[in-house]
């Protein structure tokens, strides 16, 4: 009975017996190469952030949504923007029509980064913001923001996505051509490296990848290549590596094969400290631990008998938590049919409580750790992504950063991740692959059950009236002058634009202003379409 | 009759209309229509109506597909389709995409010839693209 007075025996359980941190031998959680997580002790003295993405309509629609999420014990934000603000775009531009706050919130000026953060302290909450092409412009407001608040840019906590390499690839939201895309990247990661300690300025991400149509490998592969990429092109800036490669962040998929998930977790952490050790010569531990934000897996959602949807995302979380997630989003069940409305968004929240504080798997580091298949597949996930690796180094000339250039210039990852999606479609329609609810165990759908989120035509009247107001509030004249001085520092690509981006929202400038004034200098991009 | 040796192959424009670039579900559609005997014009991300009217003028195209991920459907959908008909072109127009079942009859209303949602399947997809074709005339 002593063991239950211990302090080791806050660990038990559900029966009451004692359990330790960690089972097994080997290099143990906390410890390089990191394989069995980031941290010695990991959910037993920090629980995953839960982070829920959340984003509709106007600013202070999704301002709202994020206060009953907080009230509802979410441990951080992160903001889902509009296509319009995704690609860059004001919400009276053309190109606008019909999408305004309709997938996410629309942010134009700094006075919409305003309502969204209202009464919200930004020195105390670390905020994800998922936005990549005009990725710079947003930090910006972001920071105008805060400081205009009272809150110095130093305490300011989060993440931006940032991670244009994968729009490329996958995701499909670039602005301009890949060089001067990365320039932005690493002029981000410059300016939070000196003034933004507590900020992350990349989440390089393999969750679009995947959901894309990539496989796990190509998911785990592609993502790291473009994480060493980023490395290379910030140390060709001048950074050192260990100035800024503690607050490089990943963000993965957690998908329903789950020996296979978790496999791939431990294997991107593995990977990751051998490259920056061995590669890149970082000598900072806190370099060389990957860690990462887990979302499930969206694809996966089904618009057939939705409500199975949340058995899935259970199953597709516990993967990530088994696999040593630092934050988690849980999808809501209704995604595949629109999006998540308030009450689905809640039963996603519970899940990852039900995870945390009913079901144990918090109480022992890596608890698959030495099961010969959970250890064979993490080697596996390392052997099949070195060979990616070493394609790319052979097309980069021992360069990843321009391997992966050559990648996407030649259309290679496009191509893969096509062929992968269709292989998985084919297996679907043939029967191979069994979807419950869509090609087997189709009985029981009730569409008529269905409650979802609608957003209507006049969130978009909204949001370009209040655009007009904002425009003419403003100093046309410092509009102009800050806007000019974004195009002559686009052109000095020795530059960092940060300066110069924020001078410019705090003039109220707009994100598509800006993004056509930077557009001046580095063109625009088209793919060349590719089935 | 599908599949007859008589008739040309259906010919099919592809293109994502707007800003949206989830292009996953438009690529596996093109292999689909492709495997299924079709001619696909396959024109990819960020196309207007007019570069797609100019891709059905140009490549005499029986039927119109675009996809989008983003709810646009009750805007974009029945703007393509009036664009055509501005255009003088009698070319059906087929949308994929997630279209919630109460919008259905709308889509109908505005002269959309059919509606592809998540799951359906090869079957499915070339069945649609030719009933549109086929009803054309």
């Amino acid at each position: 009975m002593d063991s239950l007075s211990s302090p080791a025996s806050r660990f038990r359980t559900l029966s009451g017996i004692p359990v330790d941190a960690v089972y097994g031998d080997g290099p143990a959680p906390g410890e390089f190469p990191y394989t069995r997580g980031v941290h010695a002790e990991m959910y037993r003295t920090r629980p995953w952030t839960m982070r829920m993405f959340a984003g509709f309509g106007t600013a202070t629609d999704t301002n709202a949504r994020f206060g009953e999420l907080l009230a509802a014990g979410g441990t951080g934000l992160s903001t889902a923007f509009d296509m319009p603000t995704l690609m860059g775009r004001d919400s009276d531009h053309d190109w606008a029509l019909g999408e305004v706050g309709r997938a996410g919130v629309a942010v134009d000026t700094v006075e919409d980064m305003a309502d969204l953060f209202a009464g919200i302290d930004l020195g105390a909450v670390s905020t994800s913001m998922t936005i990549n092409g005009p990725a710079p412009i947003l930090l910006a407001m972001y920071v105008v923001v805060a400081e205009e608040g009272g809150v110095d840019r130093e305490r300011l906590a989060g993440t931006l996505q940032n991670d244009i390499l994968k729009e490329y690839q996958a995701q499909k939201e670039y602005l301009f051509p890949p060089r001067p895309s990365v320039r932005l990247v690493t002029d981000v990661i410059g300016f939070t490296t000196a003034e933004m300690p507590r900020w992350n300025p990349v989440s390089i991400s393999g969750y679009h990848i995947r959901e894309a149509g990539s496989t796990a490998v190509q998911e785990l592969a592609f993502t790291l290549a473009n994480g060493f990429a980023y490395v290379e092109a910030a140390v060709a800036a001048g950074l050192h590596v260990d100035d800024f490669a503690p607050r490089l962040s990943f963000f993965f998929n957690s998908h329903s094969d789950l020996f296979e998930e978790v496999g791939k977790f431990r294997a991107a952490r593995r990977i990751w400290a051998r490259w920056m050790r061995d590669r890149y010569g970082a000598t900072d531990e806190r370099s060389l631990k990957l860690r990462f934000h887990t979302q499930t897996a969206g694809v996966s959602l089904t618009a057939q008998q939705p409500e199975v949807n949340i058995a899935r995302v259970a199953l597709q979380a516990l993967a990530g938590v088994l696999g040593g997630t630092q934050s988690l989003h849980t999808d809501s069940f209704d995604e595949a049919l629109a999006l998540p409305s308030e009450d689905a968004a809640r039963i996603a929240l519970r899940t990852q409580q039900v995870i945390a504080h009913e079901t144990g798997v918090t109480n022992v580091v890596d608890p698959l750790g030495g099961s010969a298949y959970v250890e064979w597949m993490t080697d596996e996930m390392e052997r099949q992504a070195t060979e990616v690796f070493d394609h790319l180094e052979q097309l980069g000339d021992g360069s990843l950063l321009e391997g992966v250039y050559a990648g996407i210039d030649d259309g290679w990852f496009v191509g893969e991740i096509a062929d992968a999606s269709y292989r998985h479609e084919r297996e679907v329609n043939a029967g191979e692959r069994i979807v419950v609810g869509v090609n087997e165990f189709t009985e029981g759908d009730d569409p008529s059950a269905r409650r979802l989120l609608r957003i209507g035509q006049e969130t978009e009247e909204l949001q370009r009236k209040r655009l007009a107001t904002v425009r003419q509030g403003r100093d046309a004249a410092a509009v102009a002058s800050t806007l000019a001085r974004v195009a002559v520092d686009a052109a000095e690509s020795t530059t960092n634009l940060m300066p110069a981006l924020l001078e410019a929202v705090r003039a109220r400038a707009t994100v598509g202003e800006v993004v056509d004034a930077l557009e001046g200098v580095f063109g625009t991009y088209v793919e060349r379409a590719v089935v | 009759m599908s599949g007859s040796t008589d008739r040309p192959p259906v010919r099919v424009v592809l293109a994502k209309l707007g800003l949206d670039g989830h292009d996953r579900g438009l690529k596996v559609v093109a292999r689909m229509l492709r495997d299924g005997g079709m001619e696909v014009v396959y024109l990819g991300l960020r196309q207007t109506t007019d570069t797609i009217i100019d891709a059905v003028e140009q490549e005499d195209a029986d039927v119109v597909g675009i996809s989008m991920l983003n709810a646009g459907h009750l805007t974009l959908g029945p703007r393509m389709v009036e664009a055509l008909a501005d255009a003088g072109l009698d070319v059906p127009v087929v949308i994929g995409g997630i279209v919630p079942d109460e919008d259905l009859p709308a889509m109908a209303n505005a002269g959309v010839a059919g509606v592809l949602g998540p799951g359906a399947t090869a079957e499915e997809v070339v069945a649609c693209v030719r009933a549109a074709a086929d009803a054309r005339g």
